[in-house]
């Protein structure tokens, strides 16, 4: 009863809990962040150095008068929010934040579960949330979050095939589909994939972006051309869905980034004999501080670039990365026969 | 290509899009409204709509006497307001042929040259975060608010600054400002090379300028379009180089010209211009004669019955201004001013024709609109 039902409740409520916190100060560090990068100060109102600003920015959300189109297509316009959110939730089933900790003597694994085709798993999931975007821009009945929600789906898609290619390279290297044996086989080979695979790292950064829509490839949502993207239509909580399905993914690639790339829950310089108390941190500390690193660098590069246009990126997408991605998967795998 | 689009077209019933643009948007500048006409993302024609911030400053000068209306150019161009300020006293002194003081001369220009900096670091802002790269405006913004503390030294203001009068101007320099003024011009070069550093040699940017929005200089020349965004398309005309005014002969600078007439060539053409307005508010300073800062003017400023037309190289392109005075009233008769954001708007749908929507935005900026200008 308690390993079956008990503890995998626990697990859901402790990462759900984890990552919608996780996901209001992710907000708060972006402006943070790229007030700091534009010589500005951020949020400094609520709180001291404005740290209870999400909590003003949900309450706000949540006592907000629920405005839908009288033309939108009620129940399409209701799903659409949800279809985002919710993939980009249960994602995190199959990430391992860790290995396992003794807990109440008992032993828990730091996941919620761990799938023998775990990276297929988070592949179709993520896909999933693409149908939100389309349903959320068609629903609207509008002509700008029409127009933003197929740009959105265009560059989803193509960047998904790109960033899969990279994900297949990698399970050819580690031989296995399941994270929690990815991080391990990183162990076994006493280096992370990232050093092994840069090339389909870069591809896969890049690729993260694209598919978070985030700068320099936010076409579907760039203020200066489609106003507000395929949520132009929506306010309140619904608008506030889109919004934590947008950083949730941050976070999920972010996380998957780690686990396939950066040795997951592992201590770095592992085989650095006086660096060896590093090893006394927990694992899900590093997962975190790396995951933390990822996502800095997401900012950092929206503070920097301007943004790329819609046939550019497509351009980018099929005659660069996929390309590159193909040829990285063919020499990974005849060195993986080779070797 | 068309027979293809065609058959495309009848092939799956598609329908051109027509969505509008403005006038409340983002990046529209103000209250410019587009009317879009679409095959895809793809712009096939569209419709510039004018006239949401139209406030007749024309016809108020017929009600306002000669030094009222110095007030009322503040406010056409507001974001260079001292180049609209220039244009129209020196129209006024032409048709009066009153002698301005050598050193009003010289403080004019210095104002002119910071005036046309600060305008185009406006520019280069908006424009920059019209195609993605916010951080660039912010720091644009932060440079030109040193013009605007120099400006509000001077005059008061710190954006409209009504700081010119008919026959010279208001005051004299406060002590002190002209250190101010060479501290910004050694500080601002810096300032350029760091944008630059962000945008230059961006691939990002070079691929959203280059070959976006390119005009030739003959049909630059056709259209009417003045300014930065025809020196681009490799046209030398600079009024301040053709029919010097204020003190503009006395200076050495460069007028820089582009090649290809492209988008990117109109932003490298603006900041060369910037570093140029540095040289020449430099060498003003460096040769500001003593005298005094207002001629003789008389007490009633009514010009003899006459016409005349002069215009300045406003940070936008030529801005002109036509008084007819009638001899009698102490007004104009009538006061036109051609200004040269509405003539290089007039350039907008030849340049977007079959780019994409993102290049709207990209062009909107390229072409530098001020819509108070635009209406007036």
């Amino acid at each position: 009863m308690i390993d079956m039902v008990v503890i995998p409740v626990f697990k859901m409520l402790v990462v759900i809990t984890a990552v919608l916190s996780a996901v209001a100060y992710m907000v708060l560090l972006e402006r943070k962040v790229q007030a700091w990068v534009q010589v500005r100060l951020g949020p400094m109102r609520v709180g001291p150095h404005g740290v209870l600003q999400p909590i003003a920015d949900v309450l706000k959300l949540i006592t907000k008068e629920d405005v839908r189109p009288a033309s939108a297509d009620r129940f399409l316009f209701t799903l659409a929010p949800i279809l985002v959110v919710v993939p980009a939730l249960i994602v995190f089933a199959v990430v391992p934040f860790g290995t396992s900790t003794t807990m109440f003597g008992k032993e828990i694994s730091l996941y919620i579960t761990d799938l023998d085709i775990g990276l297929l798993y988070i592949v179709s999931v993520a896909s999933i949330g693409l149908y939100g975007l389309i349903l959320g821009g068609w629903a609207s009945n509008s002509k700008y979050p029409l127009l933003s929600s197929l740009r959105a789906s265009a560059q989803i898609v193509s960047y998904e095939v790109a960033v899969t290619m990279t994900l297949v390279s990698l399970i050819v290297t580690a031989g296995s589909l399941s994270l929690v044996e990815i991080v391990k086989a990183q162990e076994a080979h006493g280096v992370w994939y990232v050093f092994i695979q840069p090339v389909a790292f870069v591809i896969f950064v890049i690729g993260a972006l694209a598919e978070t829509n985030r700068a320099p490839f936010d076409l579907p949502e760039a203020e200066q051309e489609l106003v507000g993207g395929f949520h132009t239509e929506y306010s309140g909580m619904r608008f506030a869905l889109f919004f934590l399905a947008e950083y949730t993914n941050m976070i999920v690639v972010s996380a998957v980034g780690v686990t396939m790339f950066l040795g997951g829950w592992l201590a770095p310089f592992s085989s650095v004999s006086w660096l060896a108390w590093l090893g006394l941190v927990p694992g899900w500390v590093w997962f975190s501080l790396k995951t933390f690193l990822l996502l800095s660098l997401f900012l950092w590069i929206r503070a920097t670039l301007p943004r790329y246009r819609y046939d550019q990126l497509m351009r980018l997408g099929w005659k660069v990365l996929i390309p590159l991605a193909l040829v990285n998967l063919a020499v990974s795998a005849v060195l993986k026969v080779l070797l | 290509m068309t027979t293809n689009r065609d058959t495309a077209t009848s092939a799956f019933d598609t329908d051109e899009l027509v969505i509008n643009m403005g006038p409340q948007h983002p990046s529209t500048h103000g209250v410019l409204r587009l009317v879009l006409r679409l095959d895809g993302e793809r712009v096939i024609d569209m419709d510039v709509v004018i006239g949401y911030l139209h406030r007749g400053v024309e016809k108020l000068t017929e009600q306002r006497d000669y030094t009222q209306i110095v007030l009322l150019t503040d406010r056409m161009d507001y974001v260079a307001a001292a180049s609209n300020n220039l244009g129209y006293v020196e129209t006024v002194e032409k048709l009066m042929s009153l002698e301005v003081p050598k050193r009003a001369q010289y403080i004019r220009t210095v104002l002119a040259e910071l005036q046309r900096i600060a305008s185009h670091l406006v520019w280069l802002g908006t424009h920059a975060m019209d195609i993605g790269a916010v951080t660039v405006f912010l720091y644009c913004l932060r440079e030109r608010e040193l013009v605007l503390d120099l400006f509000e030294e001077y005059c008061g203001a710190r954006l409209t600054y009504n700081a010119m009068r008919v026959g010279g101007l208001p005051m004299d320099l406060s002590t002190g400002w002209e250190a101010k003024v060479r501290a910004f011009c050694d500080l601002l070069p810096g300032k350029i090379d760091d944008y630059e550093t962000l945008l230059t040699n961006n691939r990002i940017w070079l691929e959203r300028t280059k070959d976006v929005g390119v005009i030739s200089g003959a049909d630059a020349t056709a259209i009417g379009l003045t300014g930065p965004a025809l020196r681009a398309s490799g046209v030398r005309r600079d009024v301040r180089k053709d029919e010097p005014y204020a003190a503009y002969k006395d200076f050495d600078f460069e007028v820089p010209l582009g090649t290809r007439g492209d988008t990117y060539d109109r932003y490298t053409v603006r900041l060369i211009e910037m570093r140029q307005s540095v040289r020449i508010v430099q060498q003003a300073l460096d040769g500001m004669p003593d005298g005094p800062v207002m001629g003789k003017v008389p007490r009633l400023i009514k010009p003899p019955a006459g016409e005349t037309y002069h215009a300045i190289e406003s940070p936008k392109g030529e801005l002109g201004y036509f008084i007819v005075s009638d001899g009698q009233s102490l007004s104009p008769y009538r006061l036109r001013v051609r200004p040269p954001s509405l003539c290089n708007l007039q350039a907008l749908p030849q340049l977007a024709r079959g780019h994409l929507v993102a290049d709207v935005v990209a062009l909107i900026g390229t072409i530098d609109i001020v819509l108070g200008e635009v209406d007036r």
